[in-house]
């Protein structure tokens, strides 16, 4: 990138800033504990939801609730756990890919504090029945105006540091510039337009929209940013292809803010959007394959890797698993596919495979490697990290084929006219598969916070700080 | 223009949202231009008054603390407070309001969902649903009695064994005959959906199971 002489370059190599003075270590470090916190806060969702579906429902109690829990279950995962995650893996990944430090380490602290408010007061404000009627966006209204305005700042505080790059940019930040102005038009579509301007059908089209774009424009873009960053820094090598890297930016830019309109298909929308909603995913599927191709690409000839890499492990699991969720959007997008899953549980399946399948092993992957930078402490233990992924990945994919059967079969009873209760009985088994599945990826959560737990016992012990401090320096 | 700062920020970020807006979320918009959105009261209707008198006969204690009379403009307070009580307990994540032109939907839930149906107050944000754990309920107006809803919301199992519908103790005093206002509101709101289409009560078709599995994707 840079055409400077040997000496030159030497003496930028000691004039570059410090990792200390570039990462607020500790902040990364927060996030990733708070994200967490709302996991397990959504897994108590998950299985209330679960078990009512197995007819176990807990005693009426309204704040335990299935339905409300239902929607903290994704909203904590949304604005709790991803965006948390988000927040720690760009702390670490812009000052470092920048080589300069955010706008300012205080208004990084006020965010972090913000947005704990922002997502509190969300799961609070469900609970007591207050939440809003878009899918994804339930964030009670009078959250809504806070919310966007953390996510402007987030936007100023990370764009700060990229804006003043000289010289080409990362691949990665192409993703995260797009991906803050994105994330902030889309949670303002979103939240305002169907709740106060736009009724019926057409507020139909924007929810349709909020709901693709906040997976499509605000997931999707500092997800794959995040792996263009991390994935060469483990394997030691360049990203496979530079034109390819193009093609799937741009290609994701045009091309997945057209698809929101998919998820309302037979609906009184014209039918001219759902034919163009339909012909653009299939389109974004296409893009997603040149993606799939370069990484892979770049992991050739260095495919031990993910035997003894575990986040190496993680992330191309997690691209495995993303390929099998858009060539299933690309298959399922369709109006033969959708007479017969609509409404069904394959749309639940499709949507646990993306949002754990493939970001949540992605941010597994960014955690099993930083954690332990962050608290100069190897891992407690690399056994209890191979049962996490292994029991997650177990777990994903059990729950994914299980629903995706059991949509099919919920799709064939409905349509054959049998009584409603012959599909909740046919249902029932997978149902049951389902929170054992669920179970078996709690249990993988536990083995990670536990071996988290004792990890930072053993930073904490002064004899084994100054070990690794030297194993460090010596290394 | 592909890897510099402008053109990601103003052609990807900004440009291609722009695009997606105005071909996917304000063309619909004008081309509904002319199906003005009414009110709650706006779509009150007889059928539906009918429903909010019955509830006010059968548990008048209830009503009168709730709703004093059953006047139209009660009737469209309950409808909007009933439908806060739809979203905030998420009961449109199990149930959905959208009857589908395909898979014998009209067959089993009524007369296929049109545009201007959705044109009003309590649609926004519209209800079209996500899941159906449970039945459509966009025809559900009448087909049972108000005592019915009374007796499923307290307790869905001793009405519809085999439905994993929880119990929602909490919209009454107690007793199943003793609705709060939440639980009137509720029950209005669902006696309202359909309420306006010419084929109300809208009860299922049947039809001979035979006849049923000639071509069950039709």
């Amino acid at each position: 990138m840079m055409n400077t002489s040997p000496e030159s370059a030497a003496n930028d190599t000691q004039n570059l800033p410090h990792h200390e003075d570039l990462v607020d270590e500790r902040l990364v470090c927060w996030y990733f504990v708070v994200a967490l916190v709302y996991m397990g806060i959504s897994f108590v969702g998950g299985l209330l939801m679960a078990l009512q579906l197995v007819q176990w429902n807990p005693e009426p109690a309204e704040l335990l609730s299935p339905g409300r829990w239902r929607m903290i279950h994704t909203n904590a995962i949304a604005y709790g756990f991803i965006t948390n995650c988000f927040l720690g893996a760009l702390h670490w990944a812009i000052p470092r890919l920048t080589l300069k430090t955010v706008l300012d380490r205080r208004l990084s602290y006020f965010i972090f504090f913000a947005w704990q408010v922002v997502v509190v007061s969300t799961v609070v404000g469900i609970l007591l029945g207050q939440a809003q009627g878009v899918e994804w966006g339930e964030t009670p209204v009078w959250i809504d105006p806070l919310a966007l305005v953390g996510l402007a700042l987030v936007a100023v505080n990370f764009l700060a540091p990229i804006l003043q790059c000289k010289g080409p940019l990362y691949v990665s930040l192409w993703y995260f510039m797009a991906a803050f102005i994105w994330t902030f038009l889309t949670y303002a579509m979103g939240n305002f337009l169907p709740e106060y301007f736009v009724s019926g059908t057409s507020g139909g089209a924007i929810a349709g929209l909020f709901i693709h774009d906040l997976v499509g424009l605000f997931v999707t873009p500092l997800a794959w940013g995040l792996m263009y960053y991390f994935v060469p820094i483990l394997l030691q090598k360049p990203i496979w292809s530079h034109g390819l890297s193009l093609v799937g930016f741009w290609g994701l830019a045009f091309f997945y803010p057209l698809n929101g309109i998919h998820h309302f298909l037979y609906t009184p929308i014209p039918m001219f959007l759902q034919y163009g909603a339909i012909i653009s995913t299939i389109a974004v599927e296409m893009v997603v394959t040149t993606v799939i191709i370069n990484f892979f690409g770049t992991l050739w000839g260095s495919g031990r890797a993910l035997v003894t890499n575990l986040p190496i492990r993680w992330f191309y699991t997690g691209m495995v698993l993303y390929f099998v969720t858009c060539t299933q959007c690309a298959m399922q997008v369709t109006l033969t596919f959708q007479k017969l899953i609509h409404f069904t549980d394959w749309v639940v399946g499709h949507a646990h495979l993306v949002m754990f399948g493939v970001f949540t092993l992605w941010f597994f992957g960014m955690m099993t490697y930083l954690f332990p930078r962050l608290l100069r402490q190897p891992w407690y233990s690399y056994r209890l990290c191979e049962w996490h992924y292994w029991l997650s990945f177990g777990g994903i994919l059990v729950m994914f084929l299980d629903l995706t059967f059991a949509g099919l079969f919920q799709g064939y009873y409905w349509a054959s006219l049998q009584p409603w209760d012959a599909s909740l009985d046919g249902s029932y088994p997978f149902w049951m598969i389902r929170l054992f599945a669920g179970l078996t990826i709690i249990t993988g959560q536990f083995c990670f916070v536990v071996n988290l737990w004792k990890t930072w016992r053993l930073s904490r012990s002064p004899v084994t700080q100054t070990e690794a401090v030297t194993a460090t320096a010596t290394a | 223009m592909f890897e510099n700062k402008s053109g990601i920020l103003l052609i990807g970020g900004l440009g291609f949202f722009l695009f997606s807006f105005l071909s996917n979320g304000l063309v619909p918009i004008l081309m509904y231009r002319d199906l003005p959105e009414q009110t709650a009261e706006e779509v009150v209707n007889e059928n539906i008054l009918y429903q909010f008198e019955d509830l006010s006969v059968r548990y008048p204690e209830s009503f009168q603390a709730a709703f004093g009379e059953p006047t139209l403009a009660n009737c469209a307070e309950a409808l909007r407070v009933g439908r806060k009580i739809y979203i905030g307990e998420g009961c449109w994540h199990c149930h959905s309001q959208f009857v589908r032109p395909v898979s014998n939907e009209s067959a089993r839930w009524g007369p296929v969902s049109k545009t201007q149906e959705y044109q009003n107050e309590l649609q926004r944000p519209v209800m079209f649903g996500t899941r159906r754990v449970g039945p459509d309920l966009s025809r559900e107006g009448g087909r049972r009695g108000n005592d019915w809803h009374a007796v499923h919301f307290f307790d869905p199992k001793s009405v519809s064994t085999g439905s994993p519908m929880p119990r929602y103790t909490w919209f009454y005093d107690g007793a199943p005959d003793k609705p709060t206002r939440r639980g009137l509101a509720l029950i209005t709101y669902v006696q309202w959906l359909g309420s306006w289409l010419e084929s109300y009560p809208d009860y299922e078709d049947y039809v001979p199971i035979e006849t049923m599995m000639e071509n069950p994707l039709d």
